[in-house]
């Protein structure tokens, strides 16, 4: 899994055939930096320009502005309820259809990616068709006075359906390729089901599944598609911060958009931050193993 | 330091979001696109009415989109007490399709439940570089026209069937209006879901050379951008788009609040609300305050749908229901 890094040897000036002449390698480098600096840089610097053009004072009133922390507030529940059941159940389906063999397995393994084949859209109109008072659900629910969509539950819903597939997808291949070796030697040694999985299978894969669950969290607190068709926008309520962005944007309110945006954008920088840092470690870890 | 003051204002905020639940009622007033600015004035200024009428405290959330889009949130079971959308089709829709109130919704306030009129303009850039004055420039070829999607806009509807009767009467029938129509909307290069998200496409982003606009909508980019880079073209003739507001029964009784939502749409028909209305740019229906702001709406020709298209129910089977004249002229 991990590259192999060549030794670097004396003779490295003189051209080989498996290597490209130095000026095929700066163009090559020179173009992706020039597309990373155009298409993610420049954008991403622009956002927090916006943000700040018009001083702290703006930006610090945009982002505690009461619907603007309402909105904070509800990404933060969102992520914190869909985050934890993604985890659980992340875990869960990638320990049975890793180490186990079962019936219907393959069609548990493609149901997992579902929501990264559909459109956010369609995730949300599904829902709708679903508890929608005019879908199957929705009379029942309008009599016993309980509200999915255009509330709370609803948004929550959307964001586990489209953050479903990071934990369990993230697992599946590290667990598959670690076998069942350890688990059957611990089985050997006398270990119980619960003891294993606790002290075998999860230490195996707790990089792995850091690593998915920061994915997973950053996906439940950036969607906008699907939680944008449950929402019923409405301000102080059920607006999250992708939606509010939006809404700021179009009431010609630039600076202030662009903070809440930074907001996000941040988030994704400490997001890349730990993924990086995880990595690393990661690396470390597999290094020590093979030693 | 900075940081200090950041929780600080954090805390307090979040104090005040507590501040809203401390309300006796809270009422959602679902509305279409460019009612924002309108609706941010009269909410502050009806809340303040109510708790000097009745020592009551009242929140009004807002939701704002598409009015299509809006009616169908409402019909799937968005809890609005109010609806205030662009036109009383899509208020129809919500009386047929779900039940939630009586077909003769329209009959229940004042001048067919429509507190403020608007029209449609023609916004251009500033010294109007492709000298357009009326609807047939917008047919030249070389001329790129910005307007929503009237599938989902009310207010590319309202533009759509301004269109239609202005070829309609200068070339002379249906098959001509037909023709300008599609000629129209061959130079449309995006079609945005609501209004706002087209005065962004044409304001915000400088994409086109007219935009097809509410009155209203046209002289806030005006007011919010700046009067140096936008100018408004009043065409020859247009038509009187009459935004509709009710009350949902269903959900105000299930609530109770039928009695502050009523209240709430009254006090549209109030000199404030008429007031409100006419700062915010919208004809006002109360001939006195009309008379106040005439001056700063330009004179136009104003047809209503009723005369012309036979009401909406039929405007819009005609034109927009699926396999009507827009999805005709659209798909080729």
């Amino acid at each position: 899994m991990t590259a192999i890094a060549l030794p670097v040897s004396p003779l490295a000036h003189r051209a080989r055939p498996t290597e490209e002449p130095v000026w095929v390698r700066w163009t090559l480098i020179g173009l992706a930096f020039t597309f990373l600096t155009l298409f993610l840089f420049v954008p991403l610097i622009s956002v927090f320009y916006e943000a700040l053009k018009k001083g702290w004072e703006v930006y610090i009133a945009a982002i505690t502005e009461p619907d603007a922390v309402s909105a904070i507030q509800l990404t933060l529940t969102a992520a914190a309820i869909a985050v934890p059941l993604n985890l659980i159940f992340g875990i869960a389906a990638a320990w049975a259809i890793a180490k186990f063999e079962f019936l219907g397995k393959n069609l548990l393994t493609t149901l997992i990616d579902l929501p990264f084949s559909v459109s956010p859209v369609v995730s949300g109109l599904i829902y709708v068709l679903i508890f929608g008072l005019q879908g199957w659900l929705g009379p029942w629910l309008a009599e016993h006075d309980i509200k999915v969509i255009f509330a709370v539950p609803g948004i929550v819903l959307a964001t586990i359906f489209v953050t479903v597939p990071f934990i369990a997808r993230e697992l599946i291949p590290l667990m598959q390729s670690q076998g069942t070796e350890e688990e059957e030697a611990a089985v050997v040694l006398g270990a119980n089901g619960w003891q294993i999985f606790f002290r075998v299978t999860l230490p195996n894969v707790k990089w792995g599944l850091l690593y998915g669950t920061i994915l997973c969290n950053a996906r439940a607190m950036g969607e906008f598609g699907a939680v944008s068709v449950v929402s019923g926008h409405i301000r102080g309520s059920t607006n999250t911060l992708p939606l509010h962005v939006e809404i700021l944007y179009n009431e010609y309110n630039f600076a202030a958009a662009f903070a809440v945006a930074s907001l996000l954008a941040m988030l994704a920088l400490v997001t890349l931050a730990l993924k990086t840092i995880i990595e690393s470690k990661n690396i470390q870890n597999d290094k020590g193993k093979n030693r | 330091m900075k940081i200090k003051t950041w929780l600080t204002g954090l805390v307090a905020a979040t104090l005040l979001t507590g501040g809203s639940a401390w309300a006796d009622k809270t009422i959602l007033n679902v509305s279409y696109d460019p009612t924002r600015e309108l609706y941010q004035e009269f909410n502050a200024a009806f809340t303040k009415h109510w708790e000097e009428k009745t020592r009551e405290k009242v929140a009004i959330k807002q939701s704002h989109g598409g009015s299509g889009k809006q009616a169908r949130s409402v019909i799937d079971g968005l809890e609005a007490d109010v609806v205030t959308l662009a036109l009383a089709n899509d208020i129809d829709a919500i009386a047929e399709k779900a039940k939630l109130l009586p077909g003769n919704w329209q009959k229940r306030l004042p001048h067919n439940s429509t507190p403020y009129t608007s029209t449609i303009v023609l916004l251009v850039r500033k010294g109007n570089p492709k000298n357009i004055k009326d609807w047939n420039d917008l047919a030249r070829p070389g001329v790129s026209v910005i307007t929503p999607n009237p599938k989902t806009s009310g207010g590319a509807r309202w533009n759509y069937l301004a269109a239609w009767e202005y070829g309609k009467r200068t070339y002379g029938d249906d098959a001509r209006a037909k023709e300008f129509v599609t000629k129209l909307y061959k130079n449309v290069p995006v079609l945005d879901s609501g209004a706002r998200g087209s005065t962004t496409t044409f304001v915000e982003r400088g994409i086109g050379d007219v935009f097809i606009s509410w009155e209203n909508e046209a002289f806030l980019a005006i007011r919010e951008l700046g009067p140096e880079k936008f100018e408004i073209v009043a065409p020859s003739i247009s038509v009187l788009a009459e935004p509709s507001v009710a009350v949902i029964d269903k959900v105000v009784d299930k609530k109770g609040t039928r009695q502050v939502a009523e209240a709430y749409l009254q006090h549209l028909y109030s000199e404030q609300g008429q007031e409100i209305a006419a700062r915010n740019f919208y004809r006002p229906a109360d001939a006195r305050v009309a008379a106040k702001y005439a001056s700063q709406f330009p004179s136009i020709k104003l047809f209503r749908i009723d005369e012309v298209f036979g009401g909406w129910k039929n405007a819009h089977k005609l034109h927009f229901a699926d396999g009507g004249t827009f999805d005709q002229i659209y798909q080729k």
